[in-house]
C-alpha cells in the first residue's frame, strides 16, 4: 500500500468550487464589489475633497466637543504627522478602508458575541471557527478572495474584516458573561423587559470590555493594511510594500509610523465618543 | 397608619420544592413517589435539594423573617416568591394568583407593581446617579421622566437621602447604598418587599440603625416584607414572625417569643440559647393563673399589687418588681386581672422556660 494514495488535498475540491462560484454567481460578486468600492470611494473622496489643513481644522474642534481637549491635541498631532510625512492621500485611503472594515466587523461580531454569551452551544460552535480565523495565515484565504473579487480593495477589506471579527467577538462574549449576576436579577425582579435589561443594564455594564474589543478590532485591522497593500488596495499598506520591495528604509519607516498615528487617532476618537456619557457625568 | 386587614394572605407558598441539577424532574418524581432523602437524591440523581416542602403564608402588613445559615435554602426560597427561580413542585400564590399561571408579560407586571426586592449586594447601577437608580424600576415600567423622578425623590427622602440625589453610588457608604436599594424598591409602591440579606454586609451600628428604620418605614407605609437573614438577633428585632430554615426545610414558624419559649427541636434550641429574653418574653407568657397565686399566698390581696399589661416584657417586669414592696405583679387585660407574675415565674422567663415546665421539686 502506498501511503501517498491516502493523501487528501482539499484544494482539489475547493478550486472547482471557487471556479463554479465565479462562473455562476458572478453578478452577485460584482454587486458586492461595486457596493464596497462605492462606499470606500465615497468616504475617501469626502476625506480628500477638503484641503488637509481644513480637515484638521474640522476634526480638532469636533474631537474637543465629542471627547476632550487631550483627544483634540492627539488628533491634530496624528493628522499633522501624516501630512508632514507626505502620506496624506495614502493615510486617508487607509482610514476609509479601516473604518469600513471595523464597522462591518463590529456589526457581525457584536450580535454573534451576545448570542454566544447567551447560548453555550453557539459559543462552542463559534470558538473553533474563531481559532481558525485567527491562526490561518491571511494569505491563505486571500487566494480564493482574490480569485473571486480580483485584486483591489474588496479582497483587502474582506481579509481585514475576517481578521477584525475574532477579537471583537471574543471580547463581546466575555463582556456579557462578566455582567454581574445580581444586576441581571435586579432587572428581572423589577419587571424589566429583556430589551430594557439589554440596553439599560447589560450594555452599560459590559461597556469597558466592549471598548477593549473595539480597540483590538481597530489595531488588528490596521495591522492588516500592510497585507491590503500586497493585493493592491493602496493606502499606507502600499507604501510599506513599496518600501519593502525597493529596500527603501525611509519610506517603510514613514509609512509604518503613519499607520501608528492613524491607529491612535481612530482608537482614541472612537473610544472617547462611546464613553462620552460617563466622562461628562464624572467630569 | 392605614388600617390594614392583617388576615389577608399576600403570599401563599404551598408545599414548594426546588431541586437543582440536570435530572431535577426525575429526582422530583422520585421524591414524590418514594420519598428519597436529600442525600439519596444527591447520590442517585446528582441533584441538590435547595428547598424541600416549604409552606408559609405572609399576611398583609406583616414582616416575615426567614432565618437560616448559609446553604439552608433561604435565598432560593425568597427567589421562589417572585419566580426568579421556578419551583420544581408546589405553588406560589401572590395576592391569590398562581405565579406559574402567568405569562411573561403578566409576571413582569406582577413583579413591577406588587413585589419589590432589595439585594445583599445592593446592585446599584454604577453609571447612574442615586436619583436615576431609585427611579430605575419606574423607568423600565415606562413612566415619564418628570413623574418618576418626583416619586423616586420622595422615596429617597423617606430613607433620609434627599440631599444625595445627584451623587453616584460609588460616592456613598455601604449603609447609604443599601438605603438607595430600599428607596428603589419602595418607589414602585409594591405591597410586598423581598429583602435578601440586605444588611448582612454592614457594620453592626449602621446595621441596627437600618433595622429599626426599615421596620418603622415598613409599618408606616403598611407594606409587607419577607426578610432573609442569617442572624437570629436581626430576625427577632425586625420580624413579626420568624421561620427557621435548615437544609432546605422550614423547621419552625412562629413569633420570636414562641420560638424562644418552645423551640421545635434541638437545632432551634441551640440557636435561641444565647438570645436575651429581656425584651422578648412578655408578661402573658410568664404569668401564673390568679387561682394558683392565691393558693400559694393565702391572704395575699391581688388588688394592692402593682399592675401591668400582658405585653409588658421581662425588663419592665423586673423594674416594676424592684420598685414594688410586694414580690408579685398583677397582669390586667381590659380591666380584669388575668394572671400574676411572681419572682419565680419571672426567673423562669429569664431562663427561657415557662413556670409550668419547671420541675415541681425545684
Amino acid at each position: 500500500m502506498n501511503p501517498d494514495s491516502f493523501q487528501f488535498s482539499p484544494g482539489t475540491y475547493l478550486a472547482p468550487a471557487v471556479d463554479w462560484l465565479n462562473a455562476n454567481l458572478h453578478p452577485l460578486f460584482a454587486l458586492i464589489t461595486a457596493v464596497v468600492e462605492a462606499v470606500l470611494s465615497g468616504i475617501e473622496a469626502s476625506l480628500l475633497s477638503l484641503p488637509p489643513y481644513m480637515l484638521i481644522a474640522i476634526v480638532m474642534p469636533l474631537a474637543f466637543f465629542l471627547v476632550n481637549v487631550r483627544a483634540a491635541i492627539l488628533a491634530g498631532l496624528a493628522l499633522g504627522f501624516c501630512l508632514l510625512m507626505g502620506l496624506w492621500d495614502a493615510s486617508m485611503q487607509t482610514i476609509a478602508l479601516v473604518s469600513v472594515a471595523v464597522a462591518i466587523s463590529v456589526l457581525v461580531a457584536f450580535p454573534l458575541g451576545i448570542l454566544a454569551s447567551r447560548f453555550k452551544a453557539v459559543e462552542a460552535a463559534i470558538r473553533p471557527v474563531l481559532d481558525i480565523m485567527q491562526t490561518v495565515p491571511p494569505w491563505v484565504y486571500l487566494i480564493p478572495a482574490v480569485m473571486i473579487f480580483s485584486l483591489g480593495r474588496v479582497p483587502a477589506i474582506i481579509a481585514t474584516i475576517v481578521y477584525g471579527i475574532p477579537p471583537m467577538l471574543r471580547l463581546t462574549t466575555l463582556a456579557f458573561n462578566q455582567v454581574p449576576k445580581d444586576m441581571l436579577e435586579l432587572g428581572q425582579a423589577i419587571g424589566a423587559s429583556p430589551r430594557s435589561i439589554l440596553f439599560k443594564i447589560e450594555i452599560p455594564a459590559a461597556k469597558p470590555t466592549l471598548l477593549v474589543g473595539l480597540n483590538q478590532c481597530i489595531l488588528l485591522s490596521l495591522a492588516m493594511v500592510v497585507l491590503a497593500g500586497l493585493v493592491g488596495a493602496g493606502g499606507l499598506g502600499a507604501e510599506v510594500t513599496r518600501g519593502l520591495t525597493r529596500m527603501e528604509m525611509g519610506l517603510g519607516l514613514r509609512a509604518g509610523l503613519a499607520i501608528v498615528a492613524v491607529a491612535l487617532l481612530l482608537d482614541r476618537l472612537s473610544r472617547g465618543a462611546l464613553q462620552r456619557d460617563r466622562t461628562r457625568a464624572t467630569g | 397608619m392605614a388600617s390594614i386587614d392583617t388576615n389577608e394572605v399576600l403570599i401563599d407558598c404551598q408545599a414548594v420544592w426546588k431541586i437543582f441539577g440536570d435530572k431535577a424532574p426525575a429526582a422530583m418524581e422520585a421524591v414524590a413517589k418514594r420519598g428519597l432523602t436529600k442525600k439519596q437524591i444527591l447520590q442517585d440523581y446528582n441533584c441538590v435539594v435547595g428547598v424541600s416542602d416549604a409552606s408559609l403564608q405572609v399576611h398583609r402588613g406583616e414582616i416575615f423573617c426567614i432565618m437560616g445559615l448559609s446553604g439552608s435554602g433561604k435565598s432560593t426560597l425568597i427567589r421562589l416568591l417572585n419566580r426568579l427561580i421556578a419551583p420544581s413542585f408546589g405553588k406560589v400564590l401572590v395576592k391569590g394568583r398562581d405565579l406559574s399561571a402567568l405569562d411573561a408579560t403578566e409576571l413582569r407586571q406582577m413583579r413591577a407593581q406588587n413585589i419589590g426586592m432589595v439585594f445583599q449586594s445592593v446592585a446599584l447601577l454604577p453609571h447612574r446617579t442615586v436619583l436615576e437608580n431609585a427611579a430605575f424600576g419606574l423607568e423600565v415600567q415606562g413612566i415619564a421622566k418628570a413623574e418618576r423622578n418626583r416619586t423616586a425623590q420622595a422615596a429617597l427622602e423617606k430613607v433620609g437621602l434627599g440631599d444625595w440625589l445627584n451623587r453616584y453610588p460609588a460616592e456613598l457608604s455601604g449603609g447609604m447604598q443599601q438605603r438607595v436599594g430600599l428607596a428603589r424598591a419602595i418607589a414602585s409602591d409594591p405591597e410586598i418587599i423581598l429583602m435578601d440579606e440586605p444588611f448582612s454586609a454592614l457594620d453592626p451600628l449602621i446595621r441596627r440603625q437600618l433595622q429599626d428604620e426599615f421596620r418603622q418605614l415598613t409599618k408606616e407605609l403598611g407594606k409587607s416584607a419577607v426578610f432573609i437573614t442569617h442572624d437570629l438577633d436581626e430576625a427577632i428585632r425586625i420580624g413579626d414572625r420568624i421561620a427557621i430554615m435548615k437544609d432546605g426545610v422550614i423547621i419552625q414558624v412562629g413569633t420570636a417569643e414562641e420560638i424562644v419559649l418552645n423551640p421545635a427541636d434541638q437545632y432551634v434550641a441551640d440557636f435561641v440559647a444565647g438570645i436575651s429574653r429581656l425584651h422578648l418574653i412578655k408578661a402573658h407568657s410568664v404569668m401564673v393563673p390568679v387561682a394558683d397565686y392565691q393558693r400559694q399566698h393565702p391572704g395575699g390581696d391581688i388588688g394592692t399589687l402593682a399592675r401591668t399589661t400582658p405585653e409588658a416584657d421581662i425588663d419592665e417586669l423586673i423594674g416594676l418588681t424592684m420598685q414594688s414592696d410586694r414580690d408579685a405583679i398583677a397582669v390586667l387585660d381590659s380591666g380584669t386581672v388575668i394572671g400574676v407574675v411572681t419572682a419565680r415565674s419571672l426567673l423562669a422567663g429569664v431562663k427561657g422556660t415557662t413556670i409550668g415546665e419547671q420541675p415541681a421539686a425545684a
